[in-house]
């Protein structure tokens, strides 16, 4: 499939789900999607269209939370980002660790440092955070304050 | 039969990402494995947003001592795809020439680590010698060892003299025929064939699910390398092929990275006998409000970098994923159902960072301690003189 047949291939299949489409240029596609349909879009790109995982970036947007899944389909050199926004209040969203082993860590990642829960997570212990660290303090969220961690810093010391 | 957990790590201020295995043992056989990593997370995506755009790619140099090109060529990427801009065709050429450089030198290191675990310290001697004279090059070039500093939004930091030219295509021609003696010891030693086939295999079908990068995916026939998919630099310039192996195993991942040491001196040859005139900067003064993503194959697979831009100097947000990110969790597909000699060198075949497999300790589950580090790479090494003995 040529670029603008995927494209239209997404548009027609998921017609409901997604609420824009953003071409910044030949190689780059921005695709803001419902947060419900993530599941389903990314199974379709990765299973069917044949797209590689490159990984999910969070960011704290100040009013709500934003994650990008980027997905790469190398045969058409182009790199299409789903985007989707999600509410402060209930940060939740469908993991997508149980499709492909690809997504386990970075759902853990984000998690630990903004936050957002993955419904049907297999294993969501910390990644990167020490034991020590308190629990509901995120590192990447706009409103973070430093706080003392000498006692993390001196554990064993 | 009883169950020993063997743990492996994680400390070594060395390492890009040091990791610590748990490896479930049942006498010789490893049933299951478990990793954690973040024992050195140092928070550079957060440190990045409170950097400038210029500031941040010594930030980001600074993730990896070994893929010190590899980051800041893909963080530059991404800045420029914020505005969208092309660097001048000069500093494209002169980044490919110091990327590759820095995959001859990763994968030698690389090579002669390998070559350690399994009892070969001969070839551990001659891929650090080679090693060196790289670094010669990249000393010429950049006028650093290491953490070249030649990267800026827009183009490049320092111009590659003409005069130099010559000299630096002369010493590359002098290392080709070691690695070409390198290739052909890897491929014709029956002993290494008999260490390494079939050992640690990695399948296609797993290698796609993980979203495996560079060689661990190209050693399982997963023809994947962002420099041929989606070209940038002087990859598209320049004649080379790209290496790819069928069987996943770790003598494919051996020889798949000696192949393509050929080819990066190739392209750097090719880059140095044809670099174009003209400007290496663009002189980029604001970066737009908007977002930019960067990739670049490092020696390791692709590096991944997001940023956001408000349209201050910072960037807002600053993703970073290392290709090891995905990479590591490949170790829970190949080491199961391994025995523990071959665990140093299955896990050392995807090219993480090597110096943590020194820090491993066996004990069994009373806590008394068997076997530490020394005594895995002994282990590993004295069943490749057992074999040896053997064939004789």
């Amino acid at each position: 499939m040529t670029r603008e047949e995927v494209l239209q291939d997404l548009k027609d299949k998921f017609k409901g789900d997604i609420t824009n489409v953003f071409e910044k240029s030949v190689k780059r596609v921005y695709i803001d999607i419902r947060p419900e349909a993530i599941t389903r879009m990314a199974k379709y790109i990765f299973y069917d269209l044949g797209a590689r995982f490159n990984i999910a970036s969070g960011v704290d947007v100040r009013y709500h939370m934003e994650i990008l899944y980027h997905f790469t389909i190398e045969e058409i050199n182009l790199l299409i980002s789903f985007r989707v926004a999600l509410d402060k209040a209930k940060l939740e969203i469908d993991s997508l660790a149980p499709l492909f082993e690809a997504a386990n860590w970075i759902e853990r990642e984000i998690n630990e440092l903004l936050g957002i829960k993955f419904k049907g997570h297999p294993d969501m212990r910390r990644l990167l955070l020490p034991a020590e660290w308190p629990q509901g303090v995120y590192p990447l969220r706009r409103d973070y304050e430093e706080w003392d961690k000498s006692a993390i810093r001196d554990r064993g010391v | 039969m009883a169950k020993t957990i063997v743990p492996i790590g994680p400390y070594h201020p060395l390492q890009e990402e040091p990791e610590f295995f748990t490896l479930t043992v049942e006498g010789e056989k490893i049933a299951a494995v478990d990793v954690s990593v973040g024992y050195n997370h140092r928070g550079i995506e957060k440190l990045s947003e409170m950097k400038t755009f210029d500031q941040s790619t010594f930030v980001i140099e600074r993730i990896c001592g070994i893929c010190s090109t590899s980051h800041p060529y893909a963080y530059t990427r991404a800045v420029e795809d914020i505005i969208p801009v092309e660097v001048p065709d000069r500093a494209k050429y002169i980044r490919t020439i110091i990327a590759e450089g820095e995959r001859i030198h990763s994968h030698l290191l690389w090579l002669g680590l390998a070559g350690h675990f399994l009892g070969y310290n001969t070839v551990f001697m001659w891929a650090w010698k080679l090693r060196e004279e790289i670094l010669d090059v990249m000393e010429i070039l950049s006028g650093n060892r290491n953490n070249y500093a030649m990267f800026k939004p827009g183009g490049v930091r320092r111009d590659i003299k003409s005069g130099d030219i010559p000299g630096v295509i002369r010493k590359i021609d002098s290392i080709v025929p070691t690695l070409e003696m390198l290739k052909k010891a890897v491929m014709d030693d029956p002993v290494l064939h008999a260490r390494t086939k079939g050992v640690g295999i990695l399948t296609k079908e797993e290698a796609k699910g993980y979203s495996a990068l560079g060689p661990t995916a190209r050693a399982s026939g997963v023809a994947r390398d962002v420099r041929k998919d989606a070209p940038y630099g002087a990859y598209d310039k320049v004649e080379w092929k790209m290496i790819v192996t069928q069987n996943g195993d770790v003598f494919d991942k051996v020889l798949l990275r000696v192949l393509e040491m050929l080819e990066s001196a190739k392209i750097m040859k090719a880059c140095l006998s044809n670099l174009p005139q003209g400007d290496i900067d663009l002189r980029l003064k604001d970066i737009p409000p908007g977002e930019g993503i960067g990739c670049a194959e490092a020696p390791r697979g692709e590096v991944f970098h997001y940023v956001r831009s408000d349209g201050t100097n910072r960037p807002a947000r600053h993703k970073v994923r290392a290709p090891t990110f995905m990479n590591l969790p490949t170790y829970k597909s190949t080491i199961v159902g391994e025995t523990i000699s071959d665990a140093t060198i299955i896990l050392a075949a995807i090219d993480p960072c090597y110096c943590c497999t020194e820090r491993v300790a066996v004990r069994n589950v009373k806590g008394k301690k068997l076997y530490n580090g020394e005594d895995l790479v002994r282990l590993s090494q004295e069943k490749t003189e057992k074999i040896r003995k053997s064939m004789k």
